[in-house]
C-alpha cells in the first residue's frame, strides 16, 4: 500500500475515478472492521481477489504490498493472542491483511498524483478553516517518498553499527539515524527551495 | 548567453569566513569550478540561484540581484545537487518531473507530453511510472537532471552531479550536460570531465586562484594539490 508502485492498465478498475475508488474502499472497510465472521472474511477476500483479477494486476504485486505488514503482525498478533485469545488474534490478522489488500488494489491501480489531486479537491471546502490543500497534498507525497529513503538509511545505519561491532548499542543506532534523517530532511527542503517551491 | 556576475563577494557562516573578495563575470557556455574539499565551491554555486545570499557584495544573474529577486532567479537558474535522493521529491519518476511544471500554464495533456519527451531524452522512458527508489544511483541523478531541465532554465548549476556515479554514468551525465543549449556551471572533482571546457575557475581557501581555459587551469590545480 505504501510502496508507491503503480501498475498501468486500462481495466475497469483503472478507469474508475480515484474519488469513487476511495469511497468504495471506505464502504468496503466498514463491515470487515466491525463484525468479523468467517463468512464475511471469506466474502471480503473473494471480492478483493476478483478486483485484482478484473484489474489484471498479478498477485506478486499484492504480496509485495503485504510484505511490510509482517513485522507489524509479528508483534501485534502474539500480543493479541496473549491478551484476548486465539480467535481475536486470527480476526486481527485476517482483518488487517484483507484491509491492506483492498487498499493496495486502489493504490496499485491509481497514480499517486491522481489520488492526491482527488484528496486536494476533497479538501477544498476546508480552505475556509485555514487548511491549504496544496500543502497537504505535497506533505503526503513527501511522506510517501520518504518511506523508502528512511528505510535505506536504517539499513545503512544497522550495517555501519555491525561493521564496528556495536550491534548491542541502541545509541549507535538512534543517534546516527536521527542525524541522517534530519540531514536528509534539510536537503529535501533545500531542493524544494531550489525548484522554486517557496516562491 | 546569460550573464552571471559576482561583485566583491565575501561570505561567512557565522564567524567562519569561507569566500573572500570574489569578482567574476561568467558569460561562457561551459564553466567548470574545481577546488579542494571545503574550499567554498558549493557556497559559490549556491549563490547563483540564491540558495545562499552573500554576507558582502552582490551576485547578479542577467542583472537580477539573487538576494532580492529570488523567485525570478529560481525560474532562470536550475540547480542539481550531489545527492539525487534528496532532490527527488515525488514518489514516482513521471510525477517528480511533472512536479516541476505545476506552476506553468500548460494544460494536463501538454504537461504529460513534456514529461514523456524529457524522460525519453534521459533514457528513462521505460521507468515512467516506476517508484523513484527503484532506480539505480545513476538513473536517479538523470531523473534529478530531467526534473530540473523540463522547465528549461537559462542556466544550469550542477554541484558534483557525478560523485555517486560510476565512470560510464558520469560520462553519460557529462555528455548530456555538454549537449545542452543552456549555460552550464559545473562543480566537480572529476577533472577529466572538464577537458575542453571554455573556462575553469579554481578556488582555494575561499579565493579564486586560477581562472582560464580548461587545460591551463586544471594543470595549475594539479600542481597546487601536489599531484
Ligand atoms: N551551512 C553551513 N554552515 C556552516 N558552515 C558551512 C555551511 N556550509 C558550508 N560550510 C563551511 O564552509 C566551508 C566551505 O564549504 P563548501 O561546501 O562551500 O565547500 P566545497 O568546496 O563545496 O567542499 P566539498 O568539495 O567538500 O564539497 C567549509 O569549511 C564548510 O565546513
Ligand atoms: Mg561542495
Amino acid at each position: 500500500m505504501l510502496t508507491g508502485t503503480y501498475v498501468p492498465g486500462r481495466s475497469l478498475v483503472h478507469r474508475a475515478t480515484p474519488g469513487l475508488k476511495l469511497v468504495l474502499l471506505a464502504v468496503f472497510l466498514v463491515p470487515i472492521s466491525i463484525w468479523q465472521t468467517p463468512l464475511l472474511a471469506g466474502v471480503s477476500a473473494a471480492v478483493v481477489l476478483v478486483g485484482f483479477a478484473v484489474a489484471r494486476i498479478p498477485l506478486r504485486y499484492l504480496l509485495a504490498e503485504l510484505k511490510p505488514l509482517r513485522w507489524f503482525l509479528a508483534v501485534l498478533v502474539p500480543y493479541q493472542w496473549w491478551a484476548l485469545g486465539l480467535e481475536a488474534a486470527l480476526q486481527l490478522l485476517v482483518g488487517l491483511v484483507i484491509s491492506v489488500a483492498a487498499a493496495s488494489l486502489v493504490t496499485l491501480s491509481t497514480r499517486v498524483s491522481d489520488l492526491l489531486d482527488t484528496v486536494q479537491r476533497g479538501l477544498q471546502p476546508l480552505r475556509r478553516l485555514g487548511v491549504d490543500p496544496d500543502k497537504v497534498a505535497l506533505t503526503v507525497s513527501l511522506a510517501l517518498r520518504a518511506i523508502p529513503v528512511v528505510r535505506d538509511l536504517l539499513h545503512q545505519t544497522l550495517e555501519a553499527r555491525r561493521a564496528r561491532g556495536l550491534e548491542r548499542s541502541p545509541r549507535a543506532l538512534a543517534t546516527p539515524l536521527v542525524i541522517r534523517t534530519v540531514r536528509h530532511a534539510e536537503r529535501v527542503g533545500e531542493a524544494l527551495a531550489a525548484r522554486g517551491y517557496d516562491d | 548567453m546569460p550573464h552571471i556576475e559576482f561583485r566583491g563577494v565575501s561570505h561567512a557562516y557565522g564567524e567562519r569566513r569561507v569566500l573572500e573578495g570574489i569578482d567574476l563575470e561568467l558569460t561562457q557556455q561551459r564553466i567548470g569550478v574545481v577546488g579542494a574539499n571545503g574550499s567554498g565551491k558549493s557556497t559559490l554555486a549556491r549563490m547563483v540561484n540564491g540558495l545562499v545570499v552573500p554576507t558582502d557584495g552582490t551576485v547578479l544573474v542577467d542583472g537580477l540581484d539573487t538576494g532580492k529577486q529570488g523567485a525570478a532567479i529560481r525560474r532562470r537558474v536550475g540547480f542539481v545537487f550531489p545527492d539525487p535522493e534528496a532532490q527527488i521529491v515525488m514518489p514516482t519518476v513521471a510525477e517528480d518531473v511533472e512536479f516541476s511544471l505545476r506552476r506553468t500554464d500548460l494544460t494536463q495533456p501538454q504537461k504529460s507530453e513534456r514529461v514523456r519527451e524529457v524522460l525519453e531524452r534521459f533514457s528513462l522512458g521505460d521507468h515512467h511510472d516506476h517508484p523513484a527508489h527503484q532506480l539505480s544511483s545513476g538513473q536517479k541523478q538523470l531523473l534529478a537532471l530531467a526534473s530540473i531541465l523540463v522547465t528549461e532554465p537559462a542556466i544550469l548549476v550542477c554541484d558534483e552531479p557525478t560523485t555517486l556515479l560510476d565512470l560510464r554514468h558520469s560520462r553519460k551525465v557529462t555528455q548530456l550536460l555538454e549537449s545542452l543549449d543552456q549555460q552550464v556551471l559545473l562543480v566537480t572533482h572529476h577533472l577529466d570531465l572538464l577537458a575542453g571546457w571554455e573556462r575553469v575557475v579554481v578556488i582555494d581557501e575561499g579565493r579564486v586562484v586560477a581562472d582560464g581555459a580548461a587545460a591551463e587551469a586544471i594543470s595549475f590545480y594539479r600542481r597546487l594539490m601536489g599531484a
